[in-house]
């Protein structure tokens, strides 16, 4: 199956001679250069990316990176320079404006950072406003509206204006403007950054949560390294127009492609980002139960063993009093915990953790050592 | 009709500049006779209907009317400050030369108004009908007043008729400017926001630029209406009738009472329509549900 959306080396340069400057750049003109003569500069140059239905895609920059043209030029409100955008296996680049209208309407909901509300409608008007540029029937939009905005827990305030709602609620109708078309494709162009940073962290858990309800492909926009790392599956650094690197968090974290992006991550809690399966390390003792009860005790030998059945599937922990833990009793970590989220039960138990698969197979185990070790990670 | 003759005394007195707009005006004269008539006919047609149901309803009917609309628009004390100056003006004898005047107004903003607000709202997205729009604009506002009387005398002889196209002329800038404005002024995420959710362009100026725009378009409609109000007294030269004759023979008999008279009515009505059309330009209508506006009212009562 084709990605959703695909960006094949899409190019923006604003300006009067940005067909010249496009293709000096293309040529492989160096970008400082250019700014330096003749003032242009390349907002987005040669981005490729494919984003895969039902991932939060988190791009992530600094302001200026580019990040917001690469958004626009995902929806059409802004045409690229070079290069095209395929949603769906469709090119965007050859349709007609109606097609793109028609397109945004069925296909793709955006989330400003402005909220971008009107102030003229309430709430609830606000929220069935793309249902009614779509030309869907007012009793069917305003149910639509009404349920959207009680997804987002704002049934109370159904006919509030704009202006009689707080910065998180305002942000709440924006979404449920965005949910009320059941888009596949949300487009969220710093949706959260303009808000407390309480309410950010309420609005990030409500967008989780709506994503585990329905899941769509987010396309999410920040300049927030802990949102990135806290929303993303994947993440695609931008500086100055360029991707630097697009990988899941842990894998920006632990393996970064170059000085730019370690120097990103340089303030984030690595501990939070990457996963105890980075870090699992093979056990000491490993028993396959076929034997009997008793081998398995001499062969312990005083120490932990953990004991697999004949297809590696995880059993218990044998302690060396003779006394069996099974997975059921004792503490297990999924391969997908975070580090510090698993600090809790690696520290209170008296033997290494295991690590143990969706499909019950032992990965490796965690001690309190190994973790304090990866937490001194550069 | 028979003015055809008319612009060859006029051309004696100007200079080139002068001269070539009379020639203008005389070939206009001479090859636009039957549109000139089909505006006649019109704004003739509009101005006659609006005195016509202007008259309708006796001043008895007509005054606390317009007290209810002020108490319900602006407030209870501009309520009774409105009935009183409608009761000084029956008191003085000039309540039919208020009507026509009042007709004349509506009709004359009415007609600038359904010009105006098109052209500002073409302007507003076309920079280069903007850059010919803008300086006629100026030209119509600096224009002394007067001299529009001149040439709608000469394609529509005297009375309701040229008065009215004088005054609308005269009238017409702040609605075409303020129309500009409102729509330039809506911000810019929200036109990206109705762009995102694919409006289509008459989507856009219907859903998102007009609603926006709408009190700033209301402080042209108001502008233009004190406008037409203050021409319509001058046009009482070409024989527009209403107030402004009474002012107007108060300065030809130099009957300094009469002026007065006439002066102060057209000042009841100048304060009266202002603070009314005012109030449209108020966020208040454009955030206020009718039933919100209702209770307010209902409270208007109950409470004082």
């Amino acid at each position: 199956m084709p990605p959703l959306i695909s960006l094949k080396q899409l190019w923006k340069v604003f300006g009067d001679q940005s067909e010249q400057a496009l293709s000096d750049l293309q040529s492989g003109k160096d970008a400082d250069a250019l700014h330096a003569e003749t003032g242009i500069k390349a907002a987005v140059s040669d981005v490729s990316l494919s984003i895969e239905a039902g991932e939060i895609f988190v791009v992530m920059g600094l302001s200026g990176s580019g990040k917001s043209t690469l958004l626009r030029m995902i929806n059409g409100l802004i045409s690229p320079s070079a290069g095209e955008v395929v949603i769906e296996g469709k090119p965007l680049t050859g349709m007609s404006l109606a097609e793109i209208q028609r397109l945004r309407r069925s296909k793709m909901a955006m989330v400003f950072q402005s909220f971008a509300l009107f102030p003229q409608r309430t709430a609830l008007e606000n929220a069935a406003f793309g249902l009614e540029v779509a030309g869907v029937p007012q009793r069917q939009r305003l149910d639509k509206a009404r349920q959207a905005l009680e997804r987002v827990g704002l049934g109370l305030e159904l006919h509030n204006y704009p202006h009689q709602l707080s910065g998180g609620m305002q942000q709440r109708v924006g979404l449920a403007r965005a949910l009320a078309l059941d888009p596949p494709i949300l487009l969220m162009d710093e949706a959260f950054s303009a808000l407390d940073p309480l309410i950010r962290r309420e609005m990030q858990e409500q967008l989780l949560e709506l994503q585990a309800e329905s899941s769509r492909t987010i396309v999410f926009i920040s300049h927030d390294l802990d949102e990135a790392v806290r929303l993303g599956d994947r993440i695609a650094l931008m500086k100055s127009g360029k991707v630097l690197q697009c990988d899941s968090p842990s894998e920006l974290l632990s393996k970064p492609a170059n000085e730019q992006v370690r120097h990103f991550f340089r303030d984030v809690d690595a501990a939070s980002v990457l996963t105890v399966k980075t870090i699992a390390e093979t056990p000491d003792c490993v028993l396959r139960n076929s034997d009997g009860r008793q081998s398995l005790e001499s062969a312990a030998a005083g120490k932990e063993a953990f004991v697999v059945d004949d297809q590696n599937l995880f059993i218990g922990v044998l302690r060396p009093n003779g006394e069996m833990i099974t997975a059921q009793q004792g503490p297990v970590l999924t391969p997908e915990t975070t580090i510090r989220e698993a600090i809790n039960s690696v520290v209170s138990a008296p033997y290494p953790v295991p690590i143990v698969g969706a499909d019950q197979r032992l990965i490796g185990v965690i001690s309190p050592r190994r973790l304090l070790g990866s937490m001194l990670l550069e | 009709m028979n003015l055809v003759m008319l612009p060859l005394f006029t051309i004696v007195n100007a200079g080139p500049v002068g001269g070539a707009m009379a020639t203008t005006v005389e070939w206009l004269l001479n090859h636009g006779q039957p549109v000139f008539l089909l505006i006649e006919s019109l704004v003739n047609g509009l101005t006659g209907a609006a005195e016509f149901i202007l008259s309708v309803p006796p001043p008895w009917l007509m005054a606390p009317f317009v007290a209810l609309l002020a108490a319900w628009r602006v407030s209870f004390g501009f309520a009774v400050l409105s009935l009183l100056g409608l009761n000084l003006v029956l008191f003085m004898g000039l309540w039919q030369p208020m009507i026509s005047t009042l007709a004349l107004v509506i009709a004359a903003s009415l007609l600038a108004l359904i010009i105006g607000i098109p052209i500002g709202i073409f302007s507003a997205s076309r920079k280069h009908f903007w850059a010919i729009t803008r300086p006629v604009l100026d030209l119509m506002q600096t224009m002394p007043a007067f001299v529009y009387l001149i040439p709608a005398v000469m394609f529509f002889s005297t009375g309701r008729v040229p008065s009215t196209i004088a005054t609308l002329i005269f009238s017409m800038p702040p609605v075409v400017r303020l129309t500009h404005l409102g729509i330039r002024q809506v911000p810019k995420d929200l036109i990206e926001a109705g762009r995102a959710f694919g409006c289509t362009e008459s989507q856009l100026l219907w859903k998102v630029q007009l609603p926006n725009a709408l009190p700033t378009v209301m402080a042209g409609v108001n502008q233009t209406i004190m406008l037409a109000l203050s021409m319509v007294v001058i046009a009482s030269m070409i024989g527009g009738g209403g107030l402004g004759d009474v002012v107007l023979r108060g300065i030809q008999q130099l009957d300094v009472g009469l002026g007065f008279e006439g002066g102060l009515a057209v000042v009841i009505l100048a304060v009266i329509l202002d603070r009314l059309t005012q109030s449209l330009t108020s966020n208040e209508l454009t955030r206020k549900s009718m039933p919100q506006r209702i209770r307010a009212f209902r409270d208007l009562w109950t409470a004082s």
